[in-house]
């Protein structure tokens, strides 16, 4: 049984399919890419699966449930956990309290707990700071020591989205659905976090669906990709199948004009 | 966005150019012009009340010192009062006007508490149990009201733009005070006299403090304890200020951002609960309306401070306390102007007034979540 599968998803706005028809599985411990051109319905796809947008129709089943129509923070602690095109962090919180606010839907101590300061809060409390210890430590010492206590706005470009990951990753997730990882990076950055994606699912089990721009990632982590055109999936398949599909080369590059049918 | 920003302006017509420096200049000139009369005005009072006092006129050396005590009280109680304003402000993006309501709610029943125990004999046998009780009624009844404010009249309006909440707290306010007014009469409630304990005065580092005011101060110093703690190191803290700087993403986080924003209005009338209770002890005196003019005061001192900013509304309350309980008698006394301590209003919105247009921002800075900050 697939972990993430997805039947007959349809999501429209005002007349644009954003979203048709679309059969998606991912098998636990799998690193599947969407591509596409722009306006393909990737993001929406991802906004789909995550709570922010209720499809239309169709079913987005997560380990055997159906999840769709849950709200973002029901589906989070369900296990699906995100990262953003344009960087979305709490940019006046501190690096460590970004990721700590991750740990939100596994904690569970309210206000009385912590006006208390019972035990169990307490234990709780240290318990937050050292899994976001953990998952800032996964970046080698980019968002260690020192960072912890500065606020996210300082952080540079590339620091921004491995701090964006590693709060997805405090929500303890099964699935990953990371959002062009590598936009704006160089492409020393752009290699570094190739690597970082595989070792993502090889260290810490994660299944992970990417949209990715960037066709020599692509073709560095995924296990199988998906393509999407006008919402629509036209291939699937190994980077080799797909990179030689017609019907994708004709979705970026258009088709070649018909010279003979034009006389 | 920084591709907009690096394009080049487009070049100006030379006579438009010569057009806007001129304006420009006017405004510049305005500016300067308050500015001066500003500092003129502190220079000629600062130094008409030092000669005064060197001559042995107006106050004595204690009665400074009484009145910086006492307006450093009342300025603490503005600042626990503003944490509401900014708190409110940081999350939802408009002021609720009724804030200084939930105050008044807080002294009133408070007062009923104060009366009763007072009838009963516990608060002169047992003052400390009884002033703890009072601070616990006023506590609870503020928030029992800023929450049910927040839940009958702003939450139906969670995603109108903000100008429709904002008048809507300005009509809660009425509401609330003709409701109070209709419920425990127009007329003015006195508590009963602070307890003995507490009625006399101390002595610190050779100050006489009057006891009711250190109460009040060291109140308000626990009370932010308390708070800056919560908010920093606790879960549900970091939950509020995720939601202050994004709600989409902090649902995401599987934070409650409903609850969460109840919350911020639980928090901010517990706030004004103490604040009442401080109200109590410094003035005695409460009325249905005794919310509006601490309300708007905290609101300014909330905006002195930086709004959405939690330390800077403590801070902008002491400073305004100060402004208004120091500033008329040192700087207007020393200008020869009769009749001073009945200006201390004026000279509170004058604070504003000129806060608004020299640091739009606050003193401390204000923080804004990044919806806000477009």
């Amino acid at each position: 049984m697939p972990l993430l599968e997805t039947r007959g998803l349809n999501k429209t706005f005002g007349g644009v399919h954003a979203i048709q028809d679309l059969d998606f599985e991912i098998e636990e411990g799998e690193i599947v890419s969407v591509i596409g051109p722009n306006g393909a319905g990737k993001t929406s796809f991802f906004n789909v699966i995550s709570g922010i947008f209720e499809p239309d129709a169709g079913q987005i089943l997560f380990d055997g449930l159906d999840i769709s129509g849950h709200t973002p923070s029901q589906i989070t602690k369900a296990g699906i956990a995100r990262t953003f095109q344009n960087v979305r962090l709490f940019p006046n919180l501190t690096v460590l309290e970004n990721a700590m606010v991750g740990q939100h839907c596994r904690t569970s101590s309210g206000i009385f707990a912590a006006v208390l300061r019972t035990p169990k809060f307490r234990r709780e409390e240290m318990m937050i700071e050292k899994k976001a210890k953990d998952v800032l430590g996964f970046f080698g010492t980019r968002l260690v020591g020192y960072r912890f206590d500065q606020p996210a706005f300082v952080l540079s470009y590339a620091n921004r989205r491995r701090l964006e990951i590693a709060r997805a990753m405090a929500t303890e997730p099964r699935v990953l659905l990371l959002d062009e990882p590598t936009a704006g990076m160089n492409p020393r950055e752009t290699i570094e976090l190739t690597e970082l994606i595989g070792k993502l699912r090889d260290e810490r089990g994660f299944t992970i669906v990417v949209i990715e721009h960037d066709m020599k990632v692509v073709q560095g982590v995924s296990d199988r990709v998906v393509v999407l055109d006008h919402g629509v999936k036209i291939a699937e398949g190994s980077y080799q199948e797909v990179s030689t599909n017609e019907d994708v080369i004709e979705a970026y590059l258009g088709r070649p004009a018909d010279l003979e049918g034009a006389k | 966005m920084t591709a907009i920003d690096e394009r080049p302006a487009p070049p100006e017509a030379p006579e438009e150019r010569e057009r806007k420096a001129l304006r420009i200049s006017w405004i510049d000139l305005f500016l300067w012009g308050i500015r001066i009369a500003a500092i003129i005005v502190i220079v000629f009072g600062l130094f008409g009340s030092i000669s005064k006092f060197v001559a042995g006129e107006g106050l004595t050396a204690q009665g400074w010192r009484d009145l910086i005590v006492s307006s450093l009280a009342q300025g603490a109680m503005y600042g626990l009062l503003a944490l509401g304003y900014s708190m409110v402000y940081g999350v939802l993006g408009f002021i609720n006007f009724a804030h200084g309501e939930v105050f008044m709610s807080g002294t009133m029943v408070g007062f009923i508490a104060a009366n009763w125990l007072f009838e009963n004999g516990v608060w002169t046998s047992n003052p400390f149990l009884a002033m703890f009780l009072v601070l616990i009624v006023a506590m609870i009844t503020s928030t029992l009201v800023a929450v049910l404010v927040e839940r009958i009249a702003y939450k139906p309006l969670r995603g109108a733009p903000r100008l429709i909440p904002l008048i809507t707290s300005i009509g809660m306010s009425f509401f609330l005070q003709y409701t109070f007014g209709g419920l425990f009469g127009v007329g003015f409630n006195t508590y009963p006299p602070p307890p003995e304990v507490i009625a006399g005065s101390v002595n610190i580092f050779g100050i006489d403090v009057r006891s009711t005011q250190l109460t009040v101060i060291i109140i308000a110093i626990l009370s932010m304890i308390g708070l800056w703690y919560f908010v920093t190191r606790t879960r549900s803290g970091r939950a509020m200020r995720a939601v202050a700087e994004d709600k989409e993403i902090a649902g995401l986080m599987g934070i409650n951002v409903d609850r969460t924003i109840v919350l911020v209005f639980a928090v901010g009338g517990a706030m004004a609960g103490v604040a009442a209770m401080m109200w109590s002890l410094l003035f005695r005196s409460v009325n249905f309306f005794a919310g509006f003019l601490p309300g708007v005061k905290a609101f300014t001192a909330a905006v002195l401070g930086g709004i959405g900013n939690i330390a800077g509304a403590m801070g902008g309350g002491v400073l305004l306390g100060l402004f208004e309980g120091v500033g008329p008698l040192l700087i207007l006394g020393g200008l020869g102007i009769p009749g001073v301590s009945q200006l201390k209003d004026a000279v509170a919105f004058i604070a504003l007034v000129l806060v608004l247009i020299f640091r739009p921002s606050g003193l401390f800075g204000e923080r804004l979540g990044s919806e806000d900050r477009v």
